[in-house]
C-alpha cells in the first residue's frame, strides 16, 4: 500500500453568507487548495465531494464552475462525518494505486434553526419524536448520572472552546463567553442550555491529497481515515433507533473507528498532541474524550478540569474553536477539522498554535450512525 | 384480555399503524426475535440483531421505569402539537429501553428509576376532525413487577 500525503487545503470560512451559492463556496476551498498543493486542471485524477444538504451532483457544480471536470466525481453523504468518509474512501484509491492525487472538499448550506433531516419517517415527526436536540439531551443526561459530569463541566467546555474560537478567522464565533452566560442562555432540553449546542450554518473545506512516492517531502502524512457504522443496541446512538437493549456494553461507532484509526496509524491515544472532536454539543465533547480513549471511562470531567484540553494543555482539543465557534455545515464540517490539523502541523495557527504538534487527530460522528477518525502526522 | 378492551374509541387514529394497541389498557407492540430472543421497537420484519427473519409479534405492557429524561421546549420540524412535552427513555420490564414522549413536562419533579406506564395521548386534530394519538410514558405508583418479566 502507498502512503499518502497532504498536498494542499483550502477553506471558505463557516458562517452565514446570504444569497452566496454552495458552488461559490465550494470554489473558493477547492481554488485555494489545489493552489496550495501546485496542482491544476487535469492534476488530479479523481474528486470526492462531501455534503448533506447539497443535493444533486453538487461536486460536479464547483468543478464545472471551475472548468475542471471530466474525471469522476463522486458525491458522498455521510452526516456528520461525510468528510471523513469522503476522505478514506480517496485515501483507500490513492493507496491501492487506483489514483495519484485526488481531490476531496465538503460544501454545505444548512437551513436554519433545528435541523430538518430526511431521516425521521413522517409519523416520527408528527409525534414530535424528530426532535434532534432532545437526543443529544438524553445523551448528556445519561453522561452526567454515569460520571461526574455536571452542568458547570458543560459550560466549561463552551467557555474554552469560545476562547479558542477567537482566535479563528474561518470560526462562525470569534467572541469569549463567560460561564454565567452560557448557563443563563435559554434551556432547550434540559440539561442543554441554546448556548451549549452548535449552530447549523454555511462553508466549504478542501484537501488535495496524493501518493508519496517514497522518502520524506515534510508534507503532513494521512497516517489513517476511517469511517464506521454503529453495531445495533444502544438507545441513544447516534443511529437514532427508538428502542434498544438493556445492555450498557454495546461499543458505539467513534470508538470502533478510533480503534481501527489507531491501529492503521500504528499509534494510541497517547501519542497525540491535538485533536479536533465533534462538539455538536458540549456533552458530546466530553463523551468523546472517553469514546476516542483520551481519558479512561467516566473521566471526562477530571481530563477537563486538568486544563489538559485547552491550549497550553497537555492534549488541546478543539484549538479551531470547534463547532461550537465555527458552526456546523455538515459536509464541510469534517474537512474543516483536518484543514485545521493541516495548519497546526505546519506551524501556521499563530494565537492558537499548538506547539510542536507532530501528532493529530479529527473526529465527527452523527446520524447513520457514522463516525470518522482522521489521523495526520508529520 | 377481553377483545373489547382492544377497539380503538371512536375518532381516534394512531399516528402510524402497528406501534401500539389503543385500548383502556394499552399496548406497546414489539419485535420478538426466535433466534436471538431479543425484543425490538417499532417491529421489524427482520430482526435488527441477528437478521433472522423469525420475527413474532409481542405485545407488551409498556410498565418500566425512567433511564432518562428531557424535555422539548420548541416544536421540531413536522410537529404540529402543543410544546413542550417530556421526552425521554424508559427500561421496560419485557427488557428493551424504549425512546418516547412524556406525559409530565417538568424534569425537576421526574428522576431516573421512577416507575412508568405505557399510555396513549392526543398529538393534534387530523383534517377529518379525528383526534390522532400517539404512545408516551407516564409516571406511575405502581411499581413495576420484577418477578414477573415476561422475556
Amino acid at each position: 500500500m502507498r502512503a499518502v500525503e497532504v498536498a494542499g487545503v483550502g477553506m471558505h470560512p463557516f458562517g452565514r453568507h446570504g444569497e452566496k451559492s454552495t458552488t461559490e463556496m465550494g470554489v473558493t476551498a477547492v481554488r485555494a487548495a489545489l493552489a496550495e498543493a501546485g496542482v491544476g486542471r487535469g492534476g488530479f485524477q479523481a474528486a470526492f465531494c462531501a455534503t448533506a444538504y447539497g443535493g444533486v451532483a453538487s461536486g460536479h457544480k464547483v468543478l464545472g464552475a471551475l472548468g475542471m471536470t471530466g474525471m469522476p466525481i463522486v458525491d458522498v453523504e455521510a452526516g456528520c462525518a461525510s468528510g471523513g468518509a469522503a476522505l478514506m474512501v480517496a485515501a483507500g484509491a490513492i493507496a491501492a494505486g487506483q489514483y495519484d492525487t485526488v481531490l476531496v472538499f465538503g460544501v454545505e448550506k444548512m437551513p436554519k434553526g433545528i435541523i430538518r433531516s430526511s431521516f425521521f419517517e413522517p409519523w416520527q415527526e408528527e409525534a414530535g419524536l424528530a426532535a434532534t436536540p432532545a437526543y443529544f439531551a438524553l445523551r448528556a443526561r445519561r453522561l452526567m448520572d454515569s460520571s461526574g459530569v455536571t452542568k458547570d463541566h458543560l459550560a466549561a467546555v463552551v467557555v474554552k472552546n469560545r476562547r479558542h474560537g477567537v482566535h479563528n478567522e474561518d470560526a462562525m464565533f470569534h467572541s469569549e463567553v463567560t460561564a454565567a452566560d452560557v448557563l443563563a442562555s435559554r434551556v432547550v432540553c434540559e440539561p442543554l442550555h441554546l448556548w451549549m449546542l452548535c449552530t447549523p450554518n454555511e462553508g466549504a473545506a478542501a484537501v488535495v491529497l496524493r501518493a508519496n512516492g517514497g522518502g520524506p517531502t515534510g508534507a503532513v502524512r494521512l497516517a489513517a481515515a476511517v469511517l464506521r457504522s454503529h453495531v445495533p443496541g444502544a438507545v441513544l446512538s447516534e443511529s437514532t433507533p427508538l428502542s434498544g437493549l438493556v445492555e450498557d456494553d454495546v461499543i458505539p461507532p467513534t470508538t470502533l473507528a478510533a480503534r481501527d484509526a489507531y491501529e492503521q496509524a500504528g499509534v494510541g491515544p497517547e501519542d497525540l498532541d491535538v485533536v479536533e472532536c465533534q462538539d455538536t454539543d458540549a456533552a458530546r465533547e466530553l463523551l468523546s474524550y472517553e469514546e476516542l480513549a483520551l481519558c479512561g471511562p467516566g473521566s471526562s470531567a477530571e481530563l477537563l478540569e486538568s486544563g489538559a484540553t485547552q491550549l497550553g494543555g497537555r492534549l488541546p482539543v478543539n484549538p479551531s474553536g470547534g463547532l461550537l465557534s465555527k458552526g456546523e455545515p455538515l459536509g464541510a464540517s469534517a474537512l474543516g477539522q483536518v484543514v485545521e490539523l493541516v495548519h497546526q502541523l505546519r506551524g501556521e495557527c499563530g494565537a492558537r498554535q499548538v506547539p510542536g504538534a507532530r501528532m493529530a487527530l479529527s473526529h465527527t460522528v452523527g446520524r447513520g450512525a457514522n463516525a470518522g477518525v482522521v489521523i495526520l502526522a508529520r | 384480555m377481553p377483545a373489547a378492551d382492544l377497539e380503538p374509541a371512536p375518532g381516534r387514529v394512531p399516528v402510524r399503524d402497528g406501534l401500539f394497541i389503543d385500548a383502556e389498557t394499552p399496548l406497546l407492540v414489539t419485535g420478538r426475535c426466535r433466534a436471538c430472543a431479543h425484543l425490538h421497537f417499532p417491529r421489524q420484519r427482520i430482526c435488527p440483531y441477528c437478521s433472522s427473519e423469525l420475527v413474532d409479534e409481542s405485545r407488551i405492557s409498556g410498565r418500566g421505569r425512567l433511564w432518562a429524561h428531557t424535555a422539548v421546549t420548541a416544536a421540531p420540524p413536522g410537529y404540529r402539537g402543543d410544546v413542550p412535552y417530556g421526552f425521554g427513555v424508559v427500561e421496560l420490564e419485557e427488557g428493551l429501553r424504549v425512546i418516547g414522549r412524556l406525559t409530565e413536562v417538568d424534569p425537576s419533579v421526574q428522576h431516573r428509576g421512577q416507575p412508568m406506564t405505557l399510555v396513549v395521548v392526543p398529538l393534534h386534530t387530523d383534517d377529518e376532525d379525528r383526534t390522532v394519538v400517539t404512545y408516551a410514558f407516564a409516571p406511575s405508583s405502581a411499581e413495576p413487577d420484577q418477578t414477573d418479566a415476561r422475556r
